[in-house]
């Protein structure tokens, strides 16, 4: 029973229970939140235990929409998506509550915009309908927009509309594509479906149009991821966004990118994926992605614009772990997406934290504060090494498989690779060097108070995962192998 | 129901909806010619306008009911779906329309019922346009329907800008009416008839497909229905005439006109002039720089009507993608865009109504600026609104814009699919500033929202028009079946054309 009902619930709950939200007082309105999404994430834990590893695509419902166009409402889960959508139900509480202090207007609407998102998260990690993921992809844009474009920062405007424009664009172009797609597929089989397994099923050699199709869904994703050069939208959104904005970005949004390459873009056109100059591009822009992104991080004088492109980074690596294609590698990157998630979502709110303290994001603001704020300073520490991919930390796990599985296919790429981890290592102990030790220089963090119980009430599930991912690993990366081999499989089949 | 229009019984029937509006226009005259002082004989002469309307909706739903066709060759009026679903198109922008002039005639002081009677002989001239299966009837219902509007334009006699619009759109509309009408006499040159059925396969048996003058008559055609719809290059009147006639009016125009204007032009080119080659291209490209030009010059608006004057534009655009793709497909998918497109407009100007005074012709997007803290319903209708203009995923807009992409799609237009999505992005920096006014900027002072209210009427017309929107961007298939059978029922007919020797010697080769 659990199964079928499981993930329409999912989707269906955060909407209820943000008009819900939208409709109590606004003195409510963190409350009930805070209630609807633990009520989600609760929800949702129960599928770590009935997920059966090798079972393929669970937790499916199925059932007609728009019948003329064959467009069916069609969902389920397997390994490449089970830890996203339980890393989004995860996120989105602790985002409540690390929204608690820091959202002070138009609250109600903030929360439910929220609720919304995840909605709009756990559809596009869900959806075997490539119409329902077209939608759910674009639904999630809106209440992003707005979190940035009505919470956010002083160049908030700006942001909101770049990060909207942005993704927009390589929607639309996916749009087009997939119609196309769609039309390809039904003219061969004679049914027209937007059924992601049977356009999987019905796809054959598509010849020279796979090359473009594949250009406009590459195009989309890669903005999301963001692959380099179409980053630029991400250091204004992430520094604009609020904490909770950004924690949701970082975390959850990015990997939809680096998602839609493994259930879409790479199986529907592997040739065109594994043709030896598209492979070529793509490993180095990953490579560029890890260095460059490392060395602007290196010199950003804004703590937050710091994290904003380590992310680039970081998701260089699960680029690089996907085209390299072997099971460790893929492995590797599906358990980047997920550290990625929980160390710089702890991250955006460790220096959302501080911020709200002495409303400045500068690192040379700080200096010196670990013997003001010690508990601050203790998990900002265990996070940055979280981050830098510390033995012992999530983080090691998934860049160590990477680069691992990396070696056995690319062994020059795993190796520039390599020297983003020290580049990494590099910018945040820099970073970690000025902000909390260094002499106290600056009477105005003389007096900074020390992380509060609901603050860590924030953090401490993060800090439980990272040691937790890091010291045993196994159960996760248990989940993940079958459908990491099948995806290997499958693509090098074709 | 078949129905022999050659029979006085059948005919009248098949006019039933028009014979049903022109009667509630006569008597409107009347009422209005003994009553037409105070704002009660306003309201009285609205509210028989709304009944009208809504009687002549039930008469097309009645022979739409009864699946109601013409046995044999239709001679002057269509009856099809096609019609019918139009005609419920017209009357829904009509009718919609009505109601959120009632509190602003009043608010505005133009104390004018003729006003509702130019309305129902306008929407009048529309059933004909979008029913006429012969080019004299289209031109006599553009006629009659341009005539009302003109004088609707410029109905706001103290408006200086509104006179200005409305001697603009006069003199150009007059000119495209001469355009169309030359076009018509060029038709007929070239195939002996003014009969749509007829020309159809009369370009087929002659072999007209690359005749000079049948091409050149098709061209003259474009150009008047160019005119109407506003599509680029002769959508210059659109900005102004939009700008400066009374909300209502435009929203009527941008709504009803256009639509209209489109379904005859639909109806002309598929049953009509099909045969003829150069019509793909020359609709291609006219589809192509509408999105283009539209898009582009909205970016440059400050004031929010001249904005939707030519987003109105752009849409006519995206409607030319629909119509470019022809056939089954492409014919569903221009009665689905219509219907959303309609929707979408009626309800922008509503809320647009409630925002301005005095003509409201200088509300621009900075004016929106924190309307959200102080009116947060007519906010989000201006949202929805907008997210649907812009194409957005939950809204019909969407619904509408992946139905024509599906029919470019399946024509082989790619290069035009593309086109449209690329003008989707371009708009998107000029729906969205309005958004980001409303929501993410504070109001320039304390009252700058004051005056701002609904009259029960708008608000209901908003709520109706903004729950249409959703419900039909979560929920179409309804209405995509409706569309893609009504749509199915516009194919030539296969008729063995009665060719007289005359027509033949007369036919130009």
């Amino acid at each position: 029973m659990y199964e079928q009902w499981v993930v329409t619930a999912l989707l269906a709950w955060p909407m209820l229970a943000a008009v819900l939200v939208l409709l109590a007082p606004p003195g409510w309105a963190k409350h009930l939140a805070l209630g609807a999404s633990l009520a989600e994430f609760a929800l949702s834990v129960p599928m770590w235990w009935t997920f059966v590893p090798a079972g393929g695509m669970q937790f499916r419902a199925d059932a007609p929409w728009i019948p003329a166009w064959g467009i069916h409402y069609t969902v389920g889960v397997d390994g490449l998506s089970l830890f996203l959508v339980l890393l989004t139900t995860f996120l989105v509480p602790l985002s409540v509550l690390g929204s608690y202090a820091y959202i002070t207007s138009r609250e109600r609407q903030y929360y439910a915009l929220l609720l919304v998102l995840t909605s709009g998260m756990v559809g596009v990690f869900v959806s075997l309908d490539l119409f329902l993921f077209y939608v759910a992809w674009e639904v999630m844009l809106i209440p992003m927009y707005f979190i940035i474009g009505v919470w956010g920062g002083e160049n908030r405007l700006y942001a909101a509309i770049k990060f909207f424009v942005y993704t927009f664009f390589g929607s639309l172009l996916m749009l087009v594509a997939i119609l196309t797609l769609v039309y390809l597929v039904g003219e061969r089989t004679g049914t027209y479906s937007f059924s992601y397994e049977q356009i999987m099923a019905g796809l054959g050699n598509l010849g020279p149009t796979a090359f473009w199709l594949f250009a406009a869904f590459f195009l989309a994703f890669a903005i999301k991821v963001p692959v380099f050069p179409f980053h630029t939208w991400l250091p204004d959104a992430h520094t604009e966004a609020p904490t909770a904005g950004s924690v949701i970005l970082a975390g959850v949004l990015l990997k939809m990118g680096t998602y839609g390459f493994l259930r879409f873009a790479f199986p529907f056109f592997p040739a065109v994926a594994q043709h030896p100059v598209v492979e070529a591009v793509i490993v180095a822009l990953s490579l560029v992605g890890i260095i460059y992104g490392g060395l602007v991080a290196m010199v950003q004088p804004d703590f937050k614009r710091l994290i904003a492109y380590s992310s680039v980074a970081h998701l260089g690596f699960v680029m690089l772990g996907i085209w390299a294609l072997t099971l460790q590698s893929v492995q590797g990157a599906l358990l980047v997406m997920i550290n990625h998630g929980i160390s710089t979502g702890a991250l955006f709110f460790l220096v959302g934290m501080i911020y709200e303290r002495r409303h400045s994001r500068l690192i040379e603001a700080y200096g010196g504060i670990a013997r003001v704020v010690p508990i601050f300073a203790a998990v900002l520490t265990i996070v940055s090494l979280s981050s830098i991919g510390l033995p012992g930390t999530n983080g090691f796990v998934g860049e160590f498989l990477v680069l691992l599985g990396t070696f056995r296919s690319h062994p020059v790429a795993a190796t520039i690779a390599t020297t983003g981890v020290i580049v990494a290592a590099a910018y945040l102990l820099w970073a970690l060097q000025r902000v909390i030790y260094n002499p106290l220089d600056k009477p105005e963090n003389e007096k900074l108070l020390d992380l509060t119980p609901r603050e860590l009430a924030v953090l401490l599930p993060l800090l439980a995962c990272i040691v937790w991912m890091g010291v045993y690993p196994k159960p996760f990366l248990d989940r993940m192998a079958p459908a990491a081999q099948h995806f290997v499989d499958t693509v090098k089949a074709r | 129901m078949s129905l022999d229009l050659s029979v006085y019984g059948d005919l009248l029937t098949a006019l039933l909806p028009e014979l049903v509006l022109t009667g509630w226009g006569l008597v409107l005259l009347l009422v209005v010619a003994s009553r037409h002082r105070t704002a009660a004989d306003l309201r009285l002469a609205g509210w028989l306008t709304a009944v009208a309307f809504a009687t002549t909706g039930v008469a097309v739903w009645w022979l739409w009911w009864h699946s109601a066709h013409a046995a044999g060759l239709a001679t002057m009026i269509a009856v099809d779906d096609f019609r019918f679903v139009t005609d419920g198109l017209l009357l829904v922008a009509a009718g919609l329309t009505t109601l959120f002039s009632f509190g602003y005639l009043e608010r505005e002081g133009m104390l004018a019922p003729e006003y509702y009677v130019l309305l129902v002989f306008g929407t009048l001239g529309m059933m004909l346009m979008g029913g006429g299966e012969d080019l004299m009837v289209i031109f006599l219902g553009l006629e009659l329907m341009s005539v009302c509007v003109y004088v609707l334009a410029g109905i706001n006699r103290r408006s200086a800008a509104g006179a200005e619009g409305a001697l603009k759109y006069f003199l150009l509309g007059a000119f495209a009416s001469a355009f169309l009408l030359y076009g018509i006499a060029l038709v007929y040159g070239a195939t002996g008839s003014t009969n749509l059925t007829l020309i159809g396969a009369q370009v087929r048996t002659l072999g007209l497909a690359h005749n000079t003058m049948a091409t050149l008559g098709l061209g003259l055609l474009l150009v008047g229905f160019g005119f109407k719809i506003a599509a680029v290059p002769f959508h210059m009147w659109a900005p102004d005439v939009y700008d400066g006639s009374p909300t209502p009016v435009t929203a009527y125009m941008a709504a009803g006109v256009k639509a209209a204007a489109f379904a005859a032009l639909f109806r002309v080119l598929v049953e009509g002039l099909s045969g003829i080659t150069a019509w793909h291209q020359i609709v291609w490209w006219l589809a192509a720089v509408t999105m283009l030009v539209g898009n582009l010059i909205a970016l440059a608006q400050h004031t929010v009507k001249r904005m939707l004057a030519y987003s109105s534009i752009a849409h006519a655009g995206y409607l030319l993608v629909a119509v470019s793709a022809g056939g089954g497909l492409g014919s569903g998918a221009f009665l689905f865009y219509l219907a959303a497109y309609i929707l979408m407009t009626v309800a922008v100007f509503a809320i647009l109504a409630a925002k301005g005074r005095d003509g409201e012709r200088d509300v621009t997007i900075d004016d929106l600026a924190g309307l959200a803290q102080h009116h947060p319903a007519l906010a989000f209708g201006m949202t929805v609104c907008m997210l649907s203009l812009l194409g957005f995923p939950g809204t019909a807009g969407f619904i509408g814009k992946w139905y024509v992409l599906v029919a470019a799609a399946g024509a082989g237009q790619g290069l035009l699919a593309a086109i449209l999505v690329i003008a989707s992005v371009i708009s998107a920096g000029y729906y969205l500033p309005v958004i980001m006014a409303m929501y993410m900027k504070t109001e320039p002072s304390a009252e700058a929202h004051a005056g701002v209210r609904l009259d029960p009427w708008s608000r209901a017309v908003v709520v109706a028009a903004v729950a249409g929107i959703l419900v039909l961007g979560v929920q179409p298939s309804r209405l995509l079946d409706l569309a893609r059978a009504s749509g199915a029922t516009l194919q030539a007919a296969p008729v063995t054309p009665t060719s007289s020797p005359a027509q033949l010697s007369r036919s130009g080769h």
